[in-house]
């Protein structure tokens, strides 16, 4: 496949796998689930002969655990499922946050609840940005809204997941795994050579060798509640500093717009569109995208001007993101929601439509 | 100059571990890491300690090694082996966590050939969470969830784990030992060694279970429970080679 700034068409589900390996995240665990499987299928094909290792679980809870012992043994390692199986696996995520072992994640979402269907979805939304798993702990998630955009949050979370610790979460919905659109792919990284992995990463159980003063332990159990208080504050220590560090947002044109819509994934794109639609009727709306979910980016609503009338989400779910919109816009502003779930997904016309209704109810 | 006539094995933690009295973990502890000192392997393994009694060994066993949730320790350690193919891997687990709620991840890592060792900790009771019916819980044994004895209507037969997992052709080595006379504690500490060898030539999944006491949740005493495995568990749970790989049958 082509290097360097050679622009190549793929499929988005094979673009985030090549990603990933490019990335160095050596080991991958799946289980097939729609519309993810491509991923499980390319890297059972690319990994082995480009060194390095796939295994197929017997399912997510498999993977997952997989991917803890594969990390927690130094291994960079990524996993990718779909909303049920991304379920299936919060039980480990909270394992992974607690005993601080790295990983980067990836979801392409479906409709729920339940079995829900195989359409996209981003009914997720609270999945992924409250956990899901028992306890105190928090995962930065990112929401693309191209292939190349997933290319790159994949890569550069490869870094990430090993800097802070903690799992990394990439958050798309199954329309951007399932198209396909030209992107560029990054340089190979280099994978970790097994025998370098306690010099980087000194916490790693690899086995001590000959000096047993350095023996390692990778562990969630803290018996007593003085102790666990304190590993948790410690955690959120971490998380305080991540909500700084890792919160990214971009806008358009929120400083003197008549409506500002929030939008993430594909809805970003559609309201995109929309926007277009929405300045040929004499309405100027603006768009807060935010690109990671948690942190979300409560500060970017201050800087709405004083001639907005509303707020709105727009979501393929039944409102979730709109809470942290609420958030976010505080009583400054009414906070609408457009939305479509199951698997729907609105055209920038619907979209367009919506929105001026909303405005013309509110003006 | 004196002999010493007891040395403890430097594969064990100098600290009090805080199982019951008359507990047999202590043993299979000492078994295991003994074993891996004996090897010249005890920097080189990893060990995986999952749910239950068992979560604490990190802190007894003198191995790098990680915890896992109820059941998981056969996925994690699968996970570890593709990491570090030429170190020594084992999951230590309890009868609830294995062959309860981890009954997927053990039979799927046997049915892989997975090459890491599991020593399997078979005391008919859930031991932590206070004295539960377990899936290896005898007929007619009280438990806190079957206080008139397991009854086989409500609750179906025990489960021979051993002999399940040797129906596996990844399972190369299969054995039942049992920790309640020096003899049985002799015979374990040769399956254990043979479980670590038959891992280091490559050949595929060793199992070793350890027919184990629970005094505190059978309500009997230390002697007692030593007798009650010996009359009990035995019989129904027959010692021996389950499964050997060609390459080492004698």
């Amino acid at each position: 496949m082509a290097n360097g700034n050679d622009k190549v068409l793929l499929k988005g589900n094979e673009a985030f796998a090549e990603a990933a390996i490019r990335g160095g995240l050596r080991f991958y665990f799946g289980y097939p689930i729609t519309p993810q499987s491509e991923i499980p299928e390319f890297m059972s094909r690319e990994l082995p002969k480009r060194g390095g290792v796939f295994l197929q679980a017997e399912s997510e809870l498999g993977a997952i655990n997989m991917a803890y012992g594969a990390g927690a043994a130094g291994g960079a390692v990524f996993i990718s499922s779909s909303s049920p199986g991304i379920a299936l696996m919060q039980e480990g995520m909270s394992f992974l946050c607690s005993a601080e072992v790295p990983l980067v994640a990836l979801n392409v979402s479906r409709g729920g609840p339940g079995i829900g269907g195989i359409q996209p979805g981003q009914a997720d939304y609270f999945q992924v940005t409250r956990g899901g798993g028992n306890g105190d702990y928090k995962i930065p998630v990112f929401a693309p809204a191209s292939i190349q955009e997933a290319i790159d949050l994949i890569y550069e979370s490869a870094e990430l997941a090993a800097y802070w610790r903690n799992p990394i979460m990439i958050f798309v919905d199954g329309i951007i795994g399932q198209m396909m659109e030209p992107v560029t792919l990054p340089e190979q990284r280099p994978f970790t050579e097994t025998s370098k992995i306690r010099d980087a990463k000194p916490w790693a159980i690899t086995g001590y060798g000959d000096d047993d003063t350095k023996k390692n332990v990778v562990k969630s159990l803290r018996m007593q509640p003085d102790d666990l208080e304190r590993h948790v504050e410690y955690l959120f220590e971490k998380y305080r500093r991540a909500e700084k560090e890792l919160c990214r947002v971009e806008t358009q044109d929120i400083e003197d717009a008549d409506i500002v819509l929030v939008a993430f994934g594909t809805v970003a794109r559609i309201a995109r569109e929309a926007i277009e639609i929405l300045a040929t009727r004499g309405i100027k709306a603006g768009l807060v995208r935010p690109i990671s979910l948690w942190p979300f980016p409560y500060d970017v609503f201050d800087k709405i001007g004083s001639r907005t009338k509303a707020v709105i989400s727009a979501e393929l779910s039944m409102g979730q993101m709109i809470e942290d919109v609420r958030i976010g816009v505080g009583k400054r502003l009414p906070v609408r929601l457009i939305n479509r779930t199951g698997g729907m997904i609105p055209t920038s016309l619907d979209l367009a439509d919506s929105a001026e209704k909303i405005y013309k109810e509110v003006n | 100059m004196s002999t010493p006539v007891f040395t403890y094995t430097k594969g064990m933690i100098r600290t009090e571990t805080n199982f019951c009295p008359g507990c047999t973990h202590g043993i299979a502890h000492r078994l295991i890491t003994e074993t891996l000192v004996e090897m010249g392997e005890i920097g080189n393994a990893i060990g995986v300690a999952p749910i239950g009694c068992s979560v604490q060994a990190h802190k007894f066993m003198n191995v790098d090694m990680c915890e896992a949730a109820h059941g998981r320790a056969p996925a994690v350690a699968s996970g570890i082996r593709r990491v570090h193919p030429d170190k020594i891997v084992y999951t230590y687990q309890g009868d609830g966590d294995l062959a309860s709620i981890g009954t997927a991840e053990i039979v799927h890592a046997a049915a892989r050939g997975e090459k890491f060792s599991t020593f399997f900790i078979n005391n008919c009771i859930y031991g932590m969470t206070g004295g539960q019916m377990a899936p290896t819980t005898l007929i007619g044994q009280r438990s806190t969830t079957s206080q008139d004895g397991r009854t086989k209507a409500q609750a179906g037969n025990p489960i021979r784990v051993s002999e399940l997992i040797s129906t596996l052709d990844g399972a190369v080595y299969v054995e039942r030992v049992a920790l309640d006379t020096p003899a049985h504690i002799r015979a374990a500490k040769k399956a254990v060694r043979r479980a670590f060898e038959i891992q280091k030539a490559g050949l595929g999944f060793t199992f070793v279970e350890f027919l184990s006491t629970c005094p505190t949740n059978w309500g009997v005493t230390p002697p007692d429970a030593m007798k009650w495995l010996a009359e009990n568990m035995i019989p129904y749970y027959p010692l021996g080679v389950k499964r050997e790989p060609e390459e080492v049958q004698a």
